[in-house]
């Protein structure tokens, strides 16, 4: 067992970073941890800092005023952090590739681990993403 | 004089979804102001609709708010039928109002649930979002996602509900309807809620007038606007229906403006129904060719109040301007009123009572040259900017 599995091998808890985004897949987050999907069962918990996060969960497109704060944000985080860049925006800039405060996807910010693709993606694609992970490290 | 202190929320704090950054100005425990700081969510949404075709706009319009990602389509399709000086087909107003309604309803049970879970009691919100799902359900059945249904085109709807369709949409009425029930009872009938929300964050019906608000915040005042009665669109003249007010103006007020809408959406949506068995299947769209010169506008009753889009078309595949104004936009300025006085505590329910929506929002406010931090151009001069811009394609025109 590596040092990056060892850590992630218990309840993991989550911080949620919402960029420029529409709102859907910081609500479909949500909703994953209301009854039909219950996250909690796993351990998994939605935290309100970074400090106490193994998970940073992206999404949503980065703009300008965004950029430097998601930076501050992934420095604060604990290492090892596991980045999860959620949704269309989240991976690729999505229909706001275009706009003039875009500032690049994640992935040319920080570094990402697991991309999950969807407009919005369904909290099932988000947990089996989450899940999916774990097991890689 | 008093010292006071301020205290920060945000931007990214787990009080609400989206990135906003609130400053209270307290003294001791009471709030004497407070300033709020947006921008972490503006993506340039009116630019990027003059970059595209009519039929991708609406993909992007839907794409401004996640949850009331039917109203804004609603009001853009409205105001380029304007244009064009197209009337379409009953079935479609009947499905384009079937839509705006279950949205209204899964809208307004995702803010009781929020609304619960500031306040601490989160049995509410985990039952409001149990009951939410199904309605979900009928929008992956009807439209094959979730949120963003891509139902609406200029001229109709991309899709049609077929008649097969209408159980199994009737089963999940009845049973939001039973729900609803339950979560009046939990709201109504519980003293912790009461003692929480009457009396807080009231907003008074010279407040609503004085900040132009929009929707349940100014019907929970006794404020009684609505579009859907005011200037009706789609099937809302062919149905019966009332408007809640309330006259309280506090967040218990607004919560029950919107539980009992709720009920109105269900009664709705079942005429709706019951009218699309009368028309014709398949029957759902006039083919448009050519939008003309010209410009239109279009305003429809969002889940959160009245959404206006303008759109100028100079004869091309696009919009040569798109103005946007969300209902959140007014109803954010009423934090001045609502949370000054309060205590601390209360402060984030008064925040969250309008249902506020950032994403909706954003607004270019100044800008700034990043490289040596001189201010290019300040608010003023970017509205009498804009305007100029405006006046020059319609004076062109």
């Amino acid at each position: 067992m590596g040092f990056k599995s060892y850590c992630f091998k218990k309840s993991l808890w989550l911080f949620h970073f919402g960029g420029a985004s529409c709102n859907n897949c910081d609500i479909e987050i949500l909703d994953c941890l209301t009854p039909r999907y219950d996250l909690e069962r796993f351990g998994m918990l939605l935290v309100g800092s970074i400090r106490h996060a193994d998970v940073l969960l992206v999404n949503g497109s980065i703009n300008k005023k965004d950029k430097p704060r998601l930076l501050e944000i992934y420095e604060q985080a604990p290492k090892p952090v596991l980045v999860v860049a959620i949704g269309a925006c989240g991976c690729t800039g999505g229909i706001f590739a275009e706009g003039y405060t875009f500032a690049g996807p994640v992935d040319n910010i920080i570094p990402v681990d697991a991309y999950i693709p969807g407009c919005p993606p369904k909290p099932e694609a988000i947990l089996a993403g989450i899940v999916k992970l774990l097991g890689k490290n | 004089m008093s010292k006071q202190t301020l205290i920060p929320i945000g931007p990214y704090h787990p009080l609400q979804e989206e990135p906003e950054l609130f400053k209270l100005y307290c003294d001791g425990e009471i709030v004497k102001d407070v300033k709020w700081e947006t921008g972490y969510n503006h993506r340039g949404i009116e630019k990027l609709a003059e970059q595209k075709s009519y039929d991708e706009v609406f993909f992007l319009v839907e794409r401004i708010c996640g949850i009331c990602s039917t109203s804004h389509p609603f009001a853009f399709a409205t105001s380029v039928e304007e244009i064009v000086g197209v009337e379409i087909t009953n079935r479609a107003k009947y499905i384009r109002t079937i839509i705006g309604e279950l949205e209204r309803i899964h809208s307004h049970l995702l803010w009781v649930g929020l609304a619960g879970h500031f306040l601490g009691y989160n049995t509410l919100f985990m039952w409001a979002w149990k009951y939410r799902e199904p309605v979900l359900d009928l929008f992956e059945m009807i439209a094959g996602n979730r949120n963003n249904y891509a139902m609406f085109k200029v001229g109709g709807v991309r899709r049609d509900i077929e008649n097969q369709k209408i159980p199994a949409i009737e089963k999940v009425l009845s049973l939001v309807k039973k729900k609803t029930d339950l979560l009046v009872g939990a709201v109504m009938d519980d003293p912790v809620f009461h003692a929480r929300t009457k009396g807080v964050g009231v907003l008074t019906r010279q407040d609503i007038l004085d900040f132009a608000a929009v929707g349940p915040t100014a019907r929970a005042s006794g404020v009684d606007i609505d579009v859907r009665r005011d200037d009706p669109y789609a099937a809302y003249p062919l149905v019966n229906w009332k408007v809640i007010t309330a006259k309280a103006g506090d967040v218990f007020a607004k919560a029950e403006v919107r539980l009992l809408e709720m009920y109105e959406s269900v009664f709705i949506i079942e005429q709706c129904l019951s009218g699309l068995k009368k028309e014709k299947e398949g029957d759902v769209e006039v083919k448009i060719k050519h939008i003309p010169e010209g410009f239109g506008t279009g305003h429809t009753e969002a889940p959160r109040g009245e959404v206006f889009h303008f759109v100028l078309s100079d004869g091309s595949n696009s919009p040569a301007r798109h103005k946007i104004r969300a209902p959140s936009y007014t109803n954010i300025a009423t934090f001045k009123k609502s949370c000054v006085g309060q205590s601390i505590s209360d402060a984030t329910i008064s925040l969250a009572a309008v249902d506020p929506c950032y994403c909706c929002t954003e607004r270019l406010a100044v800008a700034i040259d990043r490289q040596s931090g001189n201010r290019i151009m300040n608010a003023k001069e970017i509205i009498s900017h804009s305007a100029s811009i405006t006046n020059k394609l319609l004076q062109h025109e």
